[in-house]
């Protein structure tokens, strides 16, 4: 066997740092979770997609071309152009409309759960440091919010406002607090009673201080886990509203959109509805499994 | 145990309260609804004239009020496109989303129990692997895009199941499927971690000690410990459920409430809108009431908190 001559260099030049080791540590055990691994390349190989877009993209996702509508996939169109998975109702090329979905996906996916997660984070930690008569607000708050079904308040909303990307990601944000507020709320409760928590109180520190550099710290790790399942679900929640029509206006490509136009063509047009999906699914999935490997690297106890 | 009933029910009320105060807000923020009930050719005049006759122009807190006296009477105003009560509507559609909904719900216990259990008393062999890969597609599958490629499959190129309309019970095959497959994927996961964590517990070594033979320790000692979360899921399941046949109804052109209020909101029909959210959202209050009480008789410790 080889010696991993790497890993120690990395070991070593670590060591100099107590932080920078634990990352390494951290590092090393999510790699060993084969299914985490994979998460994190399909979610890479999605962000590389919409980021590089233009330069990847094999045609100009808006361009139609009538004479060349609904192409099965693999066909060789008149012009000597390829399309590797058809073309849609159009004649537009269908790898290049997914390759651009992935753009609203991965914004909404980002920038919603970028709301949500500090509204929650706020919230949990409020909630759960002070206690008392502020904590059963918010936690009726909570309640009232969970009562929702959160599509249907989300297409009443957006129905209301008219769909657009700034709208859609604060809807999402602002309705989908409660699993990072609870879940903060459950964290803070632990850490309030901890020994360095007592001793930050006894040497004078004041309330702000102690939640923002000794329990967010602690806080974090559940939350992070947190929000990155939450993406997944966030994304399939824009698809969801994109197919009903509520989500960014065509003739922006969404996959949700795309699979709405396919719902169509069903019965000569496989492809359209089938590949968009698969887009949705796979990275459904790769968030997913990294969210779990995530979280069993983290904390195992975590039950989320 | 009366207290704790007292105060349960004091807090579903709340959030009722809490519920119709945000379903009233939507409705505001449409900004003037003279303009959108009257035709687009009414005079100044007459929109002041309807505007005072309607009360839109009382202060905010004065419309609310009213809005919600009328919505303890069932009174959520009149359809704009049908011209019959809201409520009624909404009511006649609520059939068809319990029937659907209850349908899943049991296509997902039916299969998620078993699936559970049997992954977590045969760990780490084929069987646990194939459950714990399908409850993870099905966790991250798009409802929507699953209804579609099932009718892509079982209606369009087989022809076995019919693709829409509610009827027979062959009708509602495809959308209960559909709707509960993100449930089952949900309650599989739940039930292994759940019924490993018991089957490691000392009171299973004891009765697998004093000879207790393989299926009673798990039917009878695990699972009804390993049920008490999975009671508490299926009442927050249910509002992910009554959610979901939003989309589920949509693709099945199944004559439900989520339909119909898909539809309410295309045709900026609020009153619609008004009525059926308020009614979901009381339905998913009142079962997660209903949850929480038995869960109680489950497990007495939560009363005594």
């Amino acid at each position: 066997m080889s010696v991993p001559i790497s890993a120690g260099a990395v070991n070593l030049a670590g060591a100099s740092n107590p932080a920078r080791r634990e990352w390494v540590v951290f590092a090393r055990r999510l790699a060993r979770r084969r299914t985490a691994l994979f998460g994190l390349v399909v979610v890479t190989v999605v962000v590389v997609a919409a980021l590089g877009a233009p330069w990847l993209s094999p045609y100009d996702p808006v361009e139609q071309d009538i004479t060349n509508r609904l192409r099965p996939p693999g066909v060789v169109d008149a012009g000597g152009r390829s399309h590797l998975f058809g073309t849609d109702h159009l004649g537009r090329d269908l790898l290049a409309r997914m390759i651009y979905g992935a753009r609203p996906a991965l914004m909404v996916g980002f920038a919603a759960v970028a709301i949500s997660g500090w509204l929650g984070m706020a919230v949990g930690l409020v909630s759960g440091y002070f206690g008392g008569r502020i904590d059963d607000v918010f936690m009726r708050l909570a309640d009232i919010q969970l009562a929702f079904p959160f599509i249907l308040l989300a297409i009443a909303v957006i129905g209301v406002l008219g769909p657009s990307l700034p709208v859609i990601i604060v809807v999402i944000g602002v309705s989908s607090w409660v699993v990072y507020a609870r879940v903060v709320r459950g964290a803070v409760l632990s850490l309030r009673e901890r020994e360095f928590v007592q001793a930050a109180h006894a040497l004078g520190s004041r309330d702000g201080r102690i939640v923002v550099r000794h329990i967010l710290p602690n806080a974090f790790t559940p939350w992070l886990v947190v929000a990155t399942l939450d993406m997944a679900r966030v994304i399939v929640i824009e698809s969801a509203l994109s197919f009903l029509g509520l989500g960014v206006q065509p003739p922006t490509p969404t996959w949700g959109g795309m699979l709405a136009d396919g719902r169509v063509y069903i019965s000569t047009a496989w492809w359209l509805a089938t590949f968009p999906g698969l887009a949705i699914l796979v990275t459904v999935l790769g968030i997913n499994l990294f969210g779990d490997g995530l979280r069993d690297t983290l904390d195992p106890r975590l039950k989320l | 145990m009366k207290i704790f009933l007292a105060r349960r029910l004091a807090q579903s009320l709340l959030v009722l309260l809490g519920v119709s105060f945000i379903v009233f807000f939507i409705l505001y923020l449409t900004g003037d609804p003279a303009l959108v009930l009257l035709p687009p050719d009414s005079s100044e005049e007459d929109v002041q004239k309807f505007r005072q006759a309607m009360g839109f122009n009382d202060p905010f807190i004065v419309q609310y009020g009213r809005f919600l006296v009328g919505a303890l009477h069932g009174n959520f105003g009149q359809s704009v496109r049908h011209g019959e009560p809201a409520f009624g509507l909404v009511v006649e559609r609520m059939p068809a989303t319990f029937q659907l909904s209850g349908a899943a719900l049991l296509v997902a216990l039916c299969l998620a129990i078993p699936a559970g259990i049997v992954s977590a008393v045969r760990r780490n062999t084929i069987l646990d692997y194939v459950s714990t890969v399908v409850a993870l597609l099905g966790q991250s599958m798009p409802t929507f895009w699953l209804g579609i490629m099932l009718i892509l499959v079982f209606s369009v190129q087989f022809n076995l199941l019919p693709s829409s309309g509610r009827g027979s019970l062959e009708h509602l095959i495809l959308p209960a499927i559909t709707l509960g497959l993100f449930t089952t994927a949900r309650i599989t996961r739940l039930t292994r971690s759940g019924m490993l964590e018991v089957l490691s517990q000392d009171y299973i070594r004891t009765a697998r000690a004093k000879g207790v033979s393989d299926p009673p320790v798990v039917w009878k000692h695990a699972l009804k410990n390993a049920a008490i979360p999975i009671v508490t899921i299926v009442g927050i399941e249910l509002g992910t459920l009554l959610g979901g046949s939003v989309i589920t109804e949509t693709i099945f052109a199944w004559p439900g409430v989520g339909r119909l209020s898909v539809q309410a909101i295309y045709n900026r029909d609020y009153p619609v809108v008004q009525a059926a959210v308020f009614l979901l959202s009381s339905t998913f209050v009142l079962v997660n009431l209903v949850v929480d009480v038995v869960y109680t008789y489950l497990d007495p410790r939560i009363r005594l908190q």
